[in-house]
């Protein structure tokens, strides 16, 4: 069995969790607002196609990531303008759009099957990647990578440390008592399910244009927007939870390349699927820890309950019931 | 301020909510606004309150005609509604319920307004934490962070909707002082209630509602008799029951245990006998929801026995209770009791005895209407449950408890129902009385309980500590042990 390199292991798994962390926290957004965006995975395949597609054409990385957020805020705004102004079922609606999103990123993504394309080059900190251990792991990677970072803190900051987060959590807990006191809750969903649809739409870019470069059927980011839902659920609508189980998502594929090498006879496929099927698993743990009975076998063990009570959340109450004003 | 109502009309459909109201609140004044159940109280004050639109009519504030969309503008203009149910957040905290529609921008802004909520709930006396989440707070707390929120948004004109119901004695006398302290301050106050006690206790002035109309007006002192008939049209019968001879204990519970509701239900000993109304009191979610719910095999108790009859029950669940002749029938009248989405025929249909395959349907509508009648309900056979009346629903679940039942088990028979409902109903429940069905309710109405029950059990904090027969306590004691003092 051969060593592994810890500090090569970590910053593979911080690179490739990258794309995963911008659609989680995309997702966590729009969905404390109380709208759910269930196109996520076909947004995340179309918004990948158009950034590879657009930085091809015109050159430019920076136009590709514009493209595709681009292209995400859109689909999301498909998604809520159907539900907020319309009182479409936003299940429906996210659901069909992703197979939409998928089949349309396959058919219009053809001509640039196979091609080589831009990728974004690592950009090393100077001065913070010779930091013994940790240098390597944070600070080695491209800007996608460091932005994904510096967003999840972001996003809990805004949302629980701001009156506007503040206004936002109102909205998807009780849009009603929102409006009653000069909330705009209509508003509000659509911008953030937009902004929301921005970060998933640089999510998709962050796939094409450096965690997995190029464009193919498949892609190889197919399947990780349902990993993202679940992300937030079981994150119980927490930006830094929603991320950190991003992290260990992408630290079980990365094992899944290290087992290939160590176990050569068993076929790779089996490393590549293993991921989803242990993830769901670790999902279904964390909610039988917050069972009832758990919780009350855990009252007076004070370490486990500690640990019990970071996996706890609760859902917005409001979430998937648009508001239909009075 | 002086706020002036012209003629104000709310159509919803044919219904007319609100038919050509004219009053006048006078500022300084706590002003009372009385009447039943659908009287158009509520939709009047939503109109003042910006949240509904009104068909035609004006308002006048200080003289000055005045036009409003929205409850901001409202807030603005210095009118602020405590909504009936808390139209509040409850899984946020009480710091940031208190900040929503105040604070506006990115920075952090905690601090001053934490400094501003305590200053103002010194003021007033109240005892909030404000880093509680706000839904472990009780209905009458939710109320008094509601009013400090108002006032610090410089409200003028504070309209309460039932601000009494489902709050402790203790809470009133408090909401009653902060909302004299107010008006001593100049600011008017608007308090709707059908509770005519409360409004007499506290009022100036009263303005008395029926069917969307104004039938009268008065000034304190009151004349209850008087105020009835406005309320009514005529004045309902009040009774009492106080049972002396008991008969033999049907169900016993010792030492019961059990988690669920708000406060679980613990070291829970009670004896029920034959023939007797048994009324339970206490806050919402003090113990008595839990117990019901034990006492109708819902719920399994984590320790201690239940005896049925002499039959060890703890294991036992729901149909096996039913088999034996207890029937539970929930607060919640669409969520558990009845199918929202099904026809009252459809719901006698599924109740039927003789179940066959294929259903027919003329004979379930003519047992439907049958039963319409006999229970009064108004609508018609295919009308969903959901669009029947509050008191409709309750008449429709009451006509499925079959003829002769050992054990009732009622939670909140009459919530939302106006006084001639809910007399119908007690009359319709002692008629079982009398062929020596037992009745166990819950309600939070304290004067319902004495005037219906033989005996009371008061809940607190999961414990029952009050066991007592109605003819030999007061509303005023069971208020005390309501609120946890004995």
């Amino acid at each position: 069995m051969n060593e592994i390199d810890f500090t090569i292991l970590f910053a593979s798994v911080i690179a490739g969790a990258a794309p995963i962390v911008l659609a989680a926290l995309g997702e966590t957004i729009t969905e404390k607002a109380g709208i759910i965006n269930l196109s996520l995975d076909g947004s995340i395949l179309i918004s990948a196609m158009t950034a590879f597609a657009v930085s091809f054409e015109t050159h430019s990385l920076v136009l590709g990531f514009l493209a595709a957020a681009a292209v995400g805020a859109i689909v999301a705004a498909i998604v809520a303008v159907f539900s907020v102004y319309l009182g479409q079922s936003q299940v429906a609606v996210g659901f069909v759009l992703t197979l939409t999103a998928r089949d349309l990123a396959y058919f219009i993504g053809n001509p640039y099957s196979r091609l080589q394309g831009l990728q974004i080059h690592p950009m090393p900190i100077s001065f913070l990647k010779n930091i013994p251990f940790f240098g390597k792991i944070f600070f080695t990677h491209n800007l996608p990578v460091y932005f994904s970072l510096i967003l999840i803190f972001v996003c809990w900051w805004y949302i629980y440390r701001t009156p506007l987060g503040l206004n936002l959590r109102s909205v998807g807990e009780n849009p009603r008592a929102a409006y009653a006191r000069g909330i705009n809750p209509q508003k509000l969903q659509i911008i953030y399910a937009v902004c929301g649809g921005l970060m998933i739409g640089l999510g998709g870019a962050t796939f094409s244009l450096c965690t997995k470069p190029g464009w193919g059927r498949p892609q190889g980011a197919e399947g990780t927007g349902w990993i993202a839902l679940a992300l937030v659920i079981f994150g119980g609508w927490h930006p830094i939870k929603a991320a950190t189980g991003a992290y260990f998502f992408s630290f079980l594929q990365v094992m899944g390349i290290y087992f290939q090498s160590w176990l050569p006879t068993v076929p790779a496929q089996v490393f590549q699927v293993a991921p989803f099927p242990l993830m769901i698993f670790t999902l279904l743990l964390i909610y039988i820890s917050q069972k009832e009975s758990v919780l009350n076998w855990a009252e007076d063990k004070d370490r486990i309950k500690s640990i019990l009570a970071m996996f706890s959340g609760r859902i917005p109450t409001a979430l998937g019931k648009p508001y239909q004003p009075e | 301020m002086r706020v002036e109502v012209h003629d104000i009309h709310k159509h919803y459909g044919p219904v007319r909510a609100n038919d050509g109201i004219t009053l006048t609140i006078e500022p300084g004044r706590i002003h009372g606004i009385l009447g039943e159940n659908g009287a158009g109280k509520t939709t009047l004050m939503k109109i003042l309150a910006g949240y509904t639109r009104k068909t035609s009519g004006y308002l006048c504030m200080d003289q000055v005609p005045v036009d409003y969309r929205t409850p901001t503008e409202a807030s603005q203009l210095g009118i602020g509604m405590l909504y009936q149910d808390p139209l509040d957040f409850p899984f946020l905290s009480v710091l940031e319920n208190f900040m929503i529609g105040q604070a506006v921008g990115l920075a952090n802004q905690k601090k001053y307004y934490r400094k501003k909520f305590d200053s103002l709930a010194a003021d007033f006396d109240f005892a909030l934490r404000p880093n509680v989440q706000v839904n472990r707070l009780t209905i009458g707390e939710r109320q008094q962070l509601e009013i400090l929120r108002l006032l610090s948004l410089g409200i003028q004109v504070l309209i309460l909707d039932e601000p009494t119901t489902g709050i402790t004695n203790v809470q009133k006398d408090y909401l009653f002082s902060a909302l004299k302290k107010m008006t001593s301050e100049g600011k008017s106050i608007i308090l709707v209630s059908h509770k005519l006690k409360d409004v007499e206790a506290v009022c100036n002035q009263l303005t008395v509602l029926r069917r969307g109309k104004v039938t009268g007006e008065m000034k304190a002192p009151f004349d209850t008799d008087i105020l009835l008939e406005m309320m009514f049209g005529q004045t309902p019968i009040p009774f009492n029951r106080c049972l002396q001879e008991s008969g033999r204990t049907i169900l016993e519970l010792d030492n019961v245990s059990a988690p669920g509701g708000r406060s679980g239900l613990s070291d829970c000993n009670i004896r029920i006998r034959q023939g007797e109304v048994v009324g339970l009191a206490g806050l919402e979610g003090s113990g008595q929801d839990v117990f019901l719910r034990i006492a109708a095999g819902l719920l399994r108790p984590a320790g201690g026995s239940v005896m049925l009859k002499d039959k060890r029950m703890n294991a036992k669940d729901y149909h096996c209770f039913k088999h034996s002749g207890v029937f539970f029938q929930p607060s919640s009248r669409l969520e558990e009791g009845l199918i929202s989405g099904c026809s009252v025929t459809e719901h006698f249909a599924l109740q039927s005895d003789h179940k066959k395959f294929v259903t027919k349907w003329s004979d379930a509508t003519s047992d439907a209407k049958k039963k319409m009648t006999e229970f009064r309900i108004i609508g018609r056979p295919d009308s969903l449950a959901e669009s029947l009346s509050g008191g409709n629903q309750q008449r429709l679940l009451l006509s499925f408890l079959p003829r002769n039942p050992l054990l009732l088990l009622l939670e909140n028979p009459t919530r939302g129902l106006d006084m001639e409902s809910s007399s119908w109903v007690w009359q319709h429940l002692h008629k079982y009385c009398s062929d020596n069905t037992t009745i166990v309710f819950s309600s939070s109405d304290l004067d319902e309980i004495i005037m219906a029950a033989d005996r009371v059990l008061v809940f607190f904090n999961g414990k029952m500590i009050k066991d007592t027969r109605t003819c030999e306590t007061s509303s005023y004691e069971l208020g005390l042990a309501i609120a946890g003092k004995r």
